[in-house]
């Protein structure tokens, strides 16, 4: 958390309203997405009890499990949850483009589209991810078949929740508090925001107002939130008091009901309705959510990330025809490795392209010391460096800042305006309050003796300079291959067999 | 370990310490183990362990590779490995027995710093033993290659000797990322490996979070010592067990906070090590108070090797203005006293010059205020070192000025508390330390919630940032010099 | 390395009679609540809370006065968890211990002294497995410690398993019950070294063999899958069960044993993927062993606590004849509100009085409403309207302001013994907060002006 963002929760609170922490959108919108409220049963390791789910906001799909203890309905239910969530997949999987061969790969097609799934919270992909856990190795065949989407599904959830939303950048998966809470600072705690009620509440009070039309503040709509049975937590958990009061009731009153059709019948009318009366509130504050967001504009790097996440939906679909194996339990050393590398670089280049596409988040870093902005105050565009054969333009910026500067001489830094040209800070003097930085050009000018028109600052400029934004990217270090794994980390792993345990496992 | 340093002469413990390389150097050419471990402790002789490892090893005829973590640290052991075995053990004995070949391998745009460059045979130099190149192969198969972890990953295995090297010497390996390590492994696969590293410094990072693999053995932002003993738990493990930087005044501390399970001594006695400083100059450098506090903390610093400066409790900024200042004017004072430093190996004394002290921080913003604080005292004040616990890593000083992690807090972070970053700053000097604080640091460590998430199979790291920290508090609080109550 | 001897937590001083009067006059005429293992370690959530402090050590019943005051705390458990726990406990305790034992002999390569002595067939376990639960609590401490004292003299004989045992600590001078789930008699590792993972004990796989202890078991209804468990459940299992190491250490101490004899590796029995099936780790409880150790040896310094207290002041929520209580609503509130407390956002999920405390924070608008990164990232100033003043901002209401206006040029002439005031205290919070201000302001104007450009050219 650093300053900036600390500051604008303060004004927020004073505000009782949200401010932005963003002036563009840093995540794509698919004209589409899958929306999905999954909730578990209390106690359970991975029990799905009910789902809303879809792309249409007027007409959810409500999934409900009568008895969550119950392997065979745990089953049914997610292989009602794979007909709607890979038939969606597929959806996405018409038109191609053709991607131009390039040292390292050859010719190749690309979706033009990949599927976007959107939960309420970081606790919906923990959902997903134990979910898809318990799905990828269950086999059609065996002791205790299950529906053949059954492993498909499990297959991409756990690509969706372990795989795509730890990768910075990539949409393909989003936990939507996440993404409302890094864009809009509340006045109310990060643990607070988690509650997707409270966090809409402080963005747009005027959803929550009560009948007889009262105005909230922003402040007052979240204290509203705070009553579980009018603003149920958006799961995957439900509330002990709905646990006890509601569900426990209806679930009795089925197993009571048992034998007796129309009884049964009634019973589970009862459980459903009260489950989509659970799920409803949230339901319709995950879409006036990603209405908020569809109405900021969209970042510039937007439709370059939605390009990655594509490729990386195109091979991974591929990969499930060709009929991949399941993800391994836990990841061996290279894959770790290089799924580290991968997360790294993610992060990196998001920091980078947000900081580009966002003076807003770009301050920030004024804030910590890694960048610093102000106008220039004298250019020395003639300068050169005359030591080698040919001369070679080195021109001088002077600019003065009131940040104050902790960024040491001999850094490499870069403003949004050119991205590609990275001056050294070569002095940096105290003049009263202000700094003067003097930097020197060494890129980004062109190949001649005299730089390109418009490649140097000119006087009165108003730039902003940052290490972020100079940040290089070394690609990383070739690993070995799986068969070549040294001693160091074990020896090469056995390979992987799928064994009778991973789809046989013990229920209770 | 129940002898104590002043039952051991200086050459019982030199002697006790050359145990140490020649059982190190069994284990490695016994062909019993894949890999030796030896943990050093703050300036225990690592670099002269390595040195002496590296020409034993290239003694057997096959090739040697040395990883380094930084370019740095690749030219420092460069030039060492020149200067102790670049000429021939026995230049009588004429052409056939020449020093050891050393090959420096280096990114493109690398240009040999001047302690390299007096080995390359050019005019002036010291003697031809090095040769600089990109490629492996542009080396001409010297005996011994040294080059940073970046580097090694990236030499394509057509460059590599037949089978690979034989024998690694990994230095630093605690502060190696054990994806790094997966990177390098490949090219000693079939030989040996020597992983030398101090156990107590500050753990490898990663920018992302790593919980994902918590607890899995080949957790790739662990260490890299740490994996390959999860995966090798028979491995020979052996210790440096004299520290020759540390005075007898500082190692037990140290090892008591940061190495309780792994114990090691001073290897320099109490009346070893001495500093004086002169009573010139005083009071010029303010008013006359502050003057004297500064004085009295020196003063108790020369005399005991500890001096606690305790500004009044106050929760600040991270850049507190006075703690900053105190750590500028300490230094300025110790250059302006003149003070002088004793050791058998220069008992006629020694100037603590500027470039002889160190100011350590936790923070980037903090070492450029001390910086910027120190400017202002006088250019003959541009050679003190002052940096963040991370760089400060692995170097030596006379005097260090540690501005505590904690002063000024009003809670600790786990960054804060992180052990290694304390024993860094508590660990770069030969004769005397001094901690600049806030008061109340006691308080805030008593008020710190103990929540933090368990991992399954993730061994508890030992000892942990809290404890070292209340032990280090105690120890200073009888060196303390409270400031004056401003309010 | 030899487990230190734990100290004698808290017995000096409530003892203090005038601590303890104090005490017993804050908490008024109603019985103290008792301390459990879930309460001692929720000592070590918040230490630094004076209000939670003084509560505790009172023995003031925490969710009633919260409850009282109108700030009742909303955290409950669900039926299906706890009728899932209260299964799955009694799934692992069903076969007389055999799956537990299986676990720690197979899972954990720990070896069980009778299991050794008997290696080829499994020792029959209906004998060795014995049940404490039954009867009043210090009966059953007492059978614990007369067990615990048989099974030392006579190694070998006895049960491998006690099921409920009852231990005792000293808590603020009076004796609080724990019970851990299980213990297991006189286990080492297989290994020699391998239960120890803290980096650096090579000399102790040097060793013969590891000696014989008692093992401590907790049983948690929460899934380990694939080798892993939710950190933060797992981190709260930790601390409960070194409340009852600790207490174990101090029934070894009474009977003059070494406290070394009980491991400080607990065994976590849990859930296995997503089955029913038991499956354990080890769990080193050291870190939350001292963390522990040291609150409870804190507690007698809530003298110092109470010193500044008024006399007057009862947390009293005794009722009459009638049952109306003696104390309204708002005198509770004003003696709540006289003890300072300390507020996190995590409070919420950890304390009872938490509501209460975040009502009064944001009330007086405290920086603490918004957790303890973002005031530490604010310069540490407590006051939001501060803030808002020494960022820049003007009519904030703050005294902060004249903080700002005075010109102290907090570089070139500071006077560590003199100029330094509560003045040069804002001046740095300023410096820092309106660099962010401005940042804040430019970077928006910047964004207008290109959101003005990407229109203008669409």
């Amino acid at each position: 958390m650093n300053t900036l963002a600390a500051l604008a929760r303060v004004e927020a609170f004073a505000a009782e309203q949200a401010v932005a922490l963003a002036t563009v959108r840093h995540v794509h919108l698919a004209p589409h997405p899958l929306v999905l409220v999954p909730i578990l049963l209390a106690g359970e390791a991975a029990a799905p009890l009910a789902a809303l789910v879809g792309t249409d906001r007027a007409d959810p799909q409500l999934l409900v499990v009568r008895q969550p203890r119950d392997r065979d309905q745990r089953f049914a239910f997610l292989a009602d949850l794979a007909r709607i969530v890979v038939g969606y997949i597929e959806g996405r999987r018409g038109e191609t483009e053709l991607v131009e061969a390039t040292r390292n790969h050859e010719e190749w097609e690309r979706h033009l589209d990949a599927p976007q799934l959107i939960v309420p919270n970081c606790g919906g992909i923990d959902a997903l991810r134990l979910l898809g856990r318990s799905a990828r190795f269950r086999s059609s065949q065996g002791p205790y078949p299950v529906d053949p989407l059954v492993p498909i599904l499990g297959r991409y959830l756990t690509w969706f929740a372990e795989d795509r939303a730890p990768t910075a950048g990539s949409s393909v998966c989003l936990a939507l508090t996440d993404v409302l809470g890094s864009h809009w600072a509340t006045g109310q705690s990060a643990l607070e925001d988690q509650h997707l009620a409270a966090l809409l509440a402080w963005i747009v009070p005027q959803h929550f107002a009560p009948p007889d039309g009262r105005h909230l503040t922003g402040a007052q709509a979240a204290a509203l939130t705070e009553d579980p049975a009018r603003w149920p937590s958006a799961g995957p958990a439900t509330d002990p008091e709905f646990d006890t009061e509601i569900l426990s009731p209806l679930v009795t009153a089925l197993q009571r009901a048992a034998g007796d059709p129309a009884a049964e019948r009634r019973a589970e009318d009862g459980l459903r309705a009260a489950l989509r009366d659970r799920l409803a509130p949230t339901w319709n504050l995950m879409w006036q959510g990603i209405d908020l967001l569809a109405g900021l504009p969209e970042a510039g790097h937007d439709s370059h990330r939605w390009m990655v996440d594509r490729g990386r939906f195109t091979d991974f679909a591929r990969a499930i025809d060709e009929g991949a194996a399941p993800q391994p339990r836990r990841e061996g050393a290279v894959a770790a490795a290089k799924r580290l590398a991968d997360l790294e670089s993610a992060q990196e280049s998001y920091d980078k392209q947000r900081a580009l596409d966002d003076p807003l988040i770009l301050a920030g870093y004024r804030v910590t010391g890694e960048a610093f902005a102000g106008s220039v105050v004298a250019v020395d565009a003639e300068r050169q460096d005359t030591t080698g054969r040919t001369p070679k333009p080195r021109p001088h910026v002077w600019l003065r800042t009131a940040d104050p500067v902790v960024l040491r001489k001999g850094t490499k830094v870069a403003c949004a305006q050119r991205p590609n040209q990275r001056p050294v800070i070569v002095d940096v003097k105290r003049d009263g309050e202000e700094y003067i930085v003097e930097l020197e050009l060494v890129d980004g000018m062109g190949r001649r003796a005299i730089p390109e028109e418009g490649s140097v600052p000119g006087a009165g400029e108003y730039r902003c300079y940052s290490t972020v934004l100079a940040a290089e990217r070394f690609p990383p270090p070739p690993l070995p291959e799986l068969a070549a794994t040294p001693w160091t980390h074990g020896g090469p792993p056995a390979a992987y067999t799928p064994t009778g345990a991973d789809h046989d496992e013990e229920w209770h | 370990m129940s002898a104590s340093v002043s039952q051991r002469s200086a050459a019982e413990r030199s002697a006790a310490a050359r145990t140490v390389i020649e059982r190190v150097t069994a284990d490695l050419l016994s062909g019993l183990h894949r890999g030796v471990i030896v943990d050093s402790p703050p300036g225990a002789g690592k670099s002269t362990l390595v040195v002496e490892l590296a020409k034993r090893l290239a003694d057997t005829g096959e090739p040697v590779m040395i990883v380094a973590q930084t370019n740095e640290q690749v030219d420092d052991l460069v030039d060492r490995l020149a200067i102790a075995h670049g000429q021939a053990d026995d230049p009588a004995a004429g052409e056939d027995r020449k020093g050891l070949t050393i090959g420096r391998l280096s990114a493109s745009g690398y240009v040999p710093t001047e302690r390299v460059v007096r080995h390359l045979g050019g005019p002036d130099s010291l003697d031809d033993c090095v040769t600089v190149a990109g490629k492996v192969a542009d080396l001409g198969r010297p005996a011994v290659t040294v080059a940073t972890a970046a580097k090694w990953a990236r030499t394509g295995d057509a460059d590599w000797p037949e089978g690979g090297w034989r024998w690694a010497i990994l230095d630093e390996a605690y502060q190696m990322r054990s994806d790094g390590l997966l990177a390098i492994a490949p090219r000693f696969a079939a030989g040996t490996a020597l992983f030398v590293g101090d156990p107590g410094q500050l753990d490898p990072f990663a920018t992302i979070d790593g919980d994902r693999w918590a607890g899995s053995a080949w957790d790739p932002t662990d260490s890299a010592v740490a994996v390959v003993r999860a995966h090798n738990p028979d491995l020979p493990v052996h210790r440096l067990p004299y520290s020759w930087r540390l005075p007898a005044s500082a190692a037990p501390l140290v090892c008591k906070a940061f190495y309780p399970f792994t114990p090691f001594e001073a290897g320099s006695g109490p009346q070893d090590r001495a500093m004086k400083v002169s009573d010139t100059g005083s009071a010029s450098a303010g008013p006359a108070s502050i003057a004297g506090y500064i004085d009295q903390v020196i003063d108790l610093a020369s005399e005991t090797g500890w001096a606690l400066f305790e500004l009044p409790a106050r929760h600040t900024v991270r850049t507190d203005t006075e703690a900053l200042e105190a750590c500028a004017r300490l230094a300025a004072r110790l250059v302006r006293r003149e003070a002088v430093v004793f050791d058998p190996a220069y008992a006629e004394g020694r100037m603590v010059s500027a470039d002889r002290i160190a100011i350590g921080a936790a923070h980037r913003d903090q070492a450029a205020g001390i910086r910027a604080a120190l400017d202002r005292h006088g250019a003959d004040l541009s050679g003190v070192t002052v940096d963040t616990a991370n760089r400060l890593q692995g170097r030596e000083y006379d005097v260090c000025i540690v501005l505590h992690p904690l002063s000024g807090r009003r809670d600790a972070t786990a960054f804060h508390l992180e052990t290694g970053r304390l024993c860094v700053l508590l660990s770069r000097h030969r004769h005397a330390c001094i901690v600049v604080a806030r008061a109340g640091i006691p308080d805030l460590l008593d008020a710190h919630p103990h929540t933090d998430p368990v991992h399954i199979g993730v061994p508890v790291k030992f000892p942990d940032g809290w404890e070292a920290h209340q032990a280090v508090l105690a120890h200073l609080a009888e060196h303390r010099i409270p400031a004056p109550a401003i309010r | 390395m030899a487990a230190t001897p734990p100290p004698n937590p808290a017995q000096n001083a409530a003892r203090d009679p005038d601590v303890a009067d104090r005490l017993a006059e804050l908490r008024g005429p109603i019985p103290a609540r008792h301390h459990d293992a879930r309460t001692i370690a929720a000592l070590t959530a918040n230490p630094g809370c004076a209000r939670r402090s003084v509560l505790d050590a009172a023995g003031v019943d925490k969710r009633a006065l919260a409850e009282r005051i109108g700030f009742g705390p909303r955290f409950g458990q669900s039926p299906f968890a706890i009728s899932r726990g209260n299964a799955f406990e009694k799934l692992v305790k069903s076969d007389g211990g055999v799956t537990l034992l299986r676990l720690l002999c197979d899972e954990l390569g720990l070896e069980v002294q009778e299991a050794a002595q008997n290696p080829d067939a499994k020792p029959a376990l209906g004998d060795q497995w014995v049940d404490l639960g039954a009867g009043e609590r210090e009966d059953r401490y007492r059978r614990t410690r007369d067990l615990v004292a048989a099974s030392a003299r006579e190694p070998g004989t006895g049960p491998v398993l006690a099921d409920h045992p009852m231990l005792r600590l000293e808590v603020g001078g009076r004796a609080a019950y724990v019970e851990p789930d299980l213990v297991a008699f006189r286990a080492r590792p297989r290994v020699p070294g391998t239960e120890v993972h803290a980096y650096g004990v090579t000399e102790s796989a040097a060793e013969p063999a590891a000696p014989w202890r008692w093992y401590l078991a907790e049983i948690k209804s929460f899934a380990m899958i694939d080798g892993r468990a939710d950190p933060v459940k797992v981190a709260e299992a930790a601390t409960q069960s070194a409340v009852y190491v600790l207490a174990f250490q101090a029934l070894l101490s009474g009977l003059g044993l070494p406290p070394g004899l009980v491991a400080t590796d607990v065994v976590l029995v849990c859930p296995k993927d997503f089955s029913n099936a038991p499956t354990a780790a080890l769990v080193d409880v050291r870190r939350q062993l001292a963390a522990v150790r040291r609150q409870l040896d804190r507690l007698p310094r809530i003298g110092t606590l109470l010193d500044g207290l008024d006399s007057g002041l009862s947390f009293d929520l005794s009722t009459d004849e009638d049952g109306e209580p003696l104390q309204g609503a708002a005198q509770l509130g004003k003696a709540v509100a006289a003890i300072e407390a300390r507020y996190a956002p995590e409070c919420i999920s950890r304390c009872d009085m938490a509501f209460y405390c975040r009502d009064e924070a944001r009330a007086t608008g405290s920086t603490e409403v918004l957790g303890r990164s973002i005031r530490d990232a604010l310069g540490g100033v407590a006051a939001m309207r501060d803030v808002l003043a020494l960022s820049g901002r003007e009519d904030c209401g703050s005294d902060a302001e004249r903080g700002v206006r005075v010109e102290v040029d907090v570089d070139t002439d500071i006077d560590i013994d003199g100029a330094v005031n509560r003045d040069l205290d804002f001046a740095e919070a300023a410096r820092l907060l309106s660099v962010a201000r401005r940042a804040r302001l430019e970077a928006l104007a910047e964004a207008e002006l290109r959101h003005r450009e990407r229109e203008a050219a669409a």
